[in-house]
C-alpha cells in the first residue's frame, strides 16, 4: 500500500512538471516584455527594471524557469500590481467561498444523485428510469450560468425565499452563509447530479447481474439492503473514478457560478485576473486547481481499496 | 510474392472493415435518438443558413429609442431613406436597443461554426498525435507526458489561460477550446492503435514489409473513425457550451458578434428586469447542445458499443 502511494507520488511528478512548464511559458507567450506585462499599464520603468531582476529575466531561459519553480514551491507567486497584494495574500482571501461552494455542491450532488442512479438501475427499462436518464442528459446541456439564472429568477426573484446575490463568511453568520449557499450549489450541482446519476446507474446496472446479489436476495434480505450494501457498494469504483473526472468540471462550474452569484471566490478571482490581465495571479490560480485536481485524484485512487478490498497494489 | 500477399492482406481487410462500417452506418441511421437529436440539429441548422429571411434585421444595429423592450413590445424602426416601419420585437430588445431576435437566429451561425470547427481541429490534430504515440514507441513517452499535463489543467481554466495569453477573437476563442480536447482525442486513438496492433492482419502486413505510414493510414486508421465520430459529437457539444461561458465571461469571442454567450452577457446587467435577453438564447443553446447531446448518445449506442458501457 505505501508502496503503490509512493509510486503514485512519483508518477504525479512528470504530470505536475507539464503544468508548471506550461503555466511558466504562458507569461513569456504573450507578445511584449514579461516583466511589463506583470507591472501593468501604470508602471514605471523603474518598477519595470525592478521585476525584470526579481524574475531573472536577463538570464537564460532555464534558470528563469528555476526561479520561477522555487519561488511558487514556496508558495510565492510575486505580486498582483492590479489588486496591489501579494498574490499568495489574494489567494488566501478567495479560498473559503470556493472551497465552500465545492463542498456543498458535492454533497447535494453525492445526496441527490446515488439515489436516482440507484433507482434507475433497479427499475431498468421503466419510465423512472427514463426520466432519470433524460434529466441527465438536459443536465449536460444547459449551461450552468442558465441554470443558475433560472433558479435565480425563480426562487430569489419570484418566489423571494432566497437572497439574490452575494456571500457571507461562513464564522460571520452561519445561517446568512448557507442561505446564500443554496442556488449556488444546486447551480453547480446539476451538471455533477447528472454525471453522478448517469454512472450509478450505468455501474449498478452491471453489479446487479452478478451471482453474489442473487445469493444476496436468496437469503430474503430486503431489496433496500442489497441496493445499497451490496450493489451500491461494489460499484463505488467507477462512481468514484467519475466525482474525480469530474472535479474538473466542478472547477470550471465553479468559475461560472462564483460570476453569476457575485461570490468572491478564487473563480471569479480568475476572470478578473484574466480581464485586467493580472499575470502572476492567473499563473498561481491556474497551478492552484491543478495541483487541487490531481491531488484529489490521486487520493481517490488510494480510496479504492477502501471500497473493494478485492483491489490490491 | 510479398506484393502479391500484401495485396490480398490489403483486399481482405479493407473488404472486411467496409462492410462492417456499411451495416454499422445502417444501424446509426435508423437509430431513433439519432433521429430525433439529427433533426433537431437540421432544424438549427436551416435556422443559422436563413437567419437573413426569417425576419430579422441587422443583428448589430443599435437603436437608442428602443433600448430595454420586453418581448412583444412594437418598435418603430427608421430606415436610411427615412421613412419609419414599426415591426414586433418578439423577443424584445437589449440594452442598445439591439433586436434579440435577430441576434439570437444568427447567434446560430456562431454556435453552429463552433461546433463544427472545433471538433474538425481538435479530431485531426490528436488523430495524428494518437497515431504517432500509439505506433512509434520513442515518440509515446514525450506525447503522452505532455497529454497528461494538459489533462490536468481543468478544461474551461485551460481555455481561460489560452484566451489570455493572446487577446481575445473568434480564432484564438476556438483554438483555446480545441486545445483541452486534445488530450482525450489523443488517448483514444492511442488506445484503439495499442489493441489493433496485436492484430493478426496487422502482424501479416508487417511481415509483408508494409511500410510504417501505409500501415498506419490504411490499416490502423479506419478502425479510429467510428469512436473518433462518437467523441467528435461530445467536443461539439462541449465546444459550443464552453464558447458561450467564454463569452459569457467576458473574455470569448468580441462583444460585437453576436453569439449566444454574448447576448446573455449583455443581458447579465440588466436580468432582474429583463430576463428574456438569458432566456431566448439559454433555450436556443440548450436545445441545440441537448440534439448533439442525444444523437451522440445514440452513435455511440450503434458505432462503438464497447464505449458504451462508459459515460
Amino acid at each position: 500500500m505505501i508502496d503503490f502511494i509512493a509510486r503514485r507520488l512519483i508518477a504525479i511528478i512528470p504530470v505536475l512538471a507539464v503544468v508548471a512548464i506550461f503555466v511558466f511559458l504562458m507569461l513569456r507567450l504573450t507578445p511584449g516584455d514579461p516583466a511589463a506585462v506583470i507591472a501593468g499599464d501604470n508602471a514605471t520603468s523603474d518598477q519595470i527594471a525592478d521585476i525584470r531582476t526579481k524574475l531573472g529575466l536577463d538570464e537564460p531561459i532555464y534558470a528563469q524557469f528555476g526561479i520561477w519553480i522555487g519561488n511558487a514551491l514556496q508558495g510565492n507567486f510575486g505580486e498582483s500590481f492590479f489588486f496591489k497584494k501579494t498574490v499568495a495574500e489574494l489567494i488566501a482571501q478567495r479560498v473559503e467561498p470556493t472551497l465552500a461552494l465545492a463542498i456543498c455542491t458535492l454533497i447535494i450532488a453525492i445526496v441527490f444523485a446515488l439515489p436516482l442512479g440507484v433507482i434507475a438501475a433497479y427499475r431498468h427499462g421503466t419510465w423512472i428510469d427514463r426520466c432519470v436518464m433524460g434529466f441527465s442528459v438536459l443536465g449536460f446541456s444547459v449551461p450552468v450560468f442558465v441554470i443558475g439564472y433560472l433558479l435565480i429568477y425563480l426562487f430569489a426573484i419570484e418566489l423571494g425565499w432566497l437572497p439574490v446575490q452575494g456571500y457571507v463568511r461562513i464564522g460571520v453568520n452561519f445561517w446568512g452563509f448557507l442561505e446564500r449557499m443554496v442556488l449556488p450549489s444546486f447551480t453547480l450541482g446539476v451538471v455533477f447530479i447528472a454525471l453522478i446519476a448517469r454512472m450509478t446507474r450505468a455501474s449498478v446496472l452491471e453489479v446487479l447481474s452478478e451471482d453474489y446479489i442473487r445469493t444476496a436476495r436468496a437469503k430474503g434480505l430486503s431489496n433496500r439492503v442489497v441496493l445499497m450494501r451490496h450493489a451500491l457498494r461494489n460499484a463505488a469504483v467507477p462512481i468514484l473514478t467519475v466525482i474525480g473526472v469530474g472535479i474538473a468540471g466542478l472547477i470550471g462550474g465553479a468559475v461560472v457560478t462564483e460570476s453569476v452569484f457575485g461570490l468572491p471566490g478564487l473563480g471569479r478571482l480568475t476572470v478578473e485576473a484574466v480581464l485586467s490581465r493580472d499575470f502572476p495571479t492567473i499563473q498561481a490560480v491556474i497551478l492552484l486547481f491543478s495541483v487541487v485536481y490531481v491531488g484529489i485524484n490521486l487520493l481517490i485512487d488510494i480510496s479504492y481499496t477502501l471500497f473493494d478490498p478485492r483491489i490490491r497494489y | 510474392m510479398s506484393v502479391i500477399l500484401e495485396e490480398v492482406i490489403d483486399s481482405a481487410a479493407i473488404a472486411s472493415a467496409s462492410t462492417k462500417r456499411k451495416s454499422l452506418w445502417a444501424a446509426a441511421i435508423r437509430n431513433t435518438s439519432v433521429i430525433f437529436g439529427g433533426s433537431i440539429l437540421l432544424f438549427m441548422v436551416i435556422i443559422a443558413v436563413l437567419a437573413p429571411f426569417l425576419g430579422t434585421v441587422d443583428p448589430t444595429r443599435i437603436d437608442p429609442a428602443a433600448r430595454n423592450k420586453k418581448p412583444g413590445a412594437e418598435v418603430t424602426m427608421r430606415l436610411d431613406d427615412g421613412t419609419s416601419v414599426k415591426r414586433t420585437a418578439i423577443m424584445g430588445t437589449d440594452s442598445l436597443g439591439r433586436d434579440v431576435y435577430s441576434r439570437v437566429l444568427y447567434g446560430t451561425r456562431v454556435s453552429l461554426a463552433i461546433g463544427i470547427a472545433v471538433p474538425l481541429v481538435a479530431v485531426s490534430i490528436g488523430l495524428v498525435l494518437g497515431l504517432v504515440a500509439g505506433y512509434i514507441r520513442w515518440a509515446d513517452g514525450i506525447i503522452m507526458r505532455i497529454m497528461d499535463g494538459l489533462m490536468a489543467i481543468p478544461g474551461i481554466l485551460l481555455a481561460i489561460a489560452l484566451v489570455s495569453i493572446w487577446r481575445a477573437g473568434l480564432i484564438t476563442v476556438i483554438f483555446a477550446i480545441v486545445v483541452p480536447d486534445v488530450p482525450r482525442v489523443v488517448r483514444l486513438v492511442r488506445s484503439v492503435v495499442l489493441t489493433v496492433r496485436e492484430e493478426p492482419y496487422v502482424e501479416g502486413a508487417i511481415s509483408v514489409g508494409t511500410p510504417t505510414w501505409t500501415l498506419m493510414f490504411r490499416h490502423i486508421l479506419p478502425n479510429t473513425i467510428a469512436p473518433l465520430i462518437v467523441q467528435g459529437t461530445f467536443i461539439a457539444a462541449s465546444a459550443i457550451l464552453a464558447e458561450a461561458i467564454l463569452s459569457f465571461l467576458g473574455i470569448g469571442i468580441p462583444p460585437e458578434i453576436p453569439s449566444w454567450g454574448n447576448i446573455m452577457a449583455e443581458g447579465r446587467t440588466l436580468f432582474r428586469v429583463f430576463p428574456h435577453n438569458i432566456l431566448y438564447p439559454g433555450i436556443f443553446l440548450a436545445f441545440t447542445v441537448l440534439a448533439i447531446n442525444i444523437m451522440g448518445d445514440g452513435l455511440r449506442d450503434t458505432l462503438d458499443p464497447k464505449m458504451s458501457k462508459r459515460v
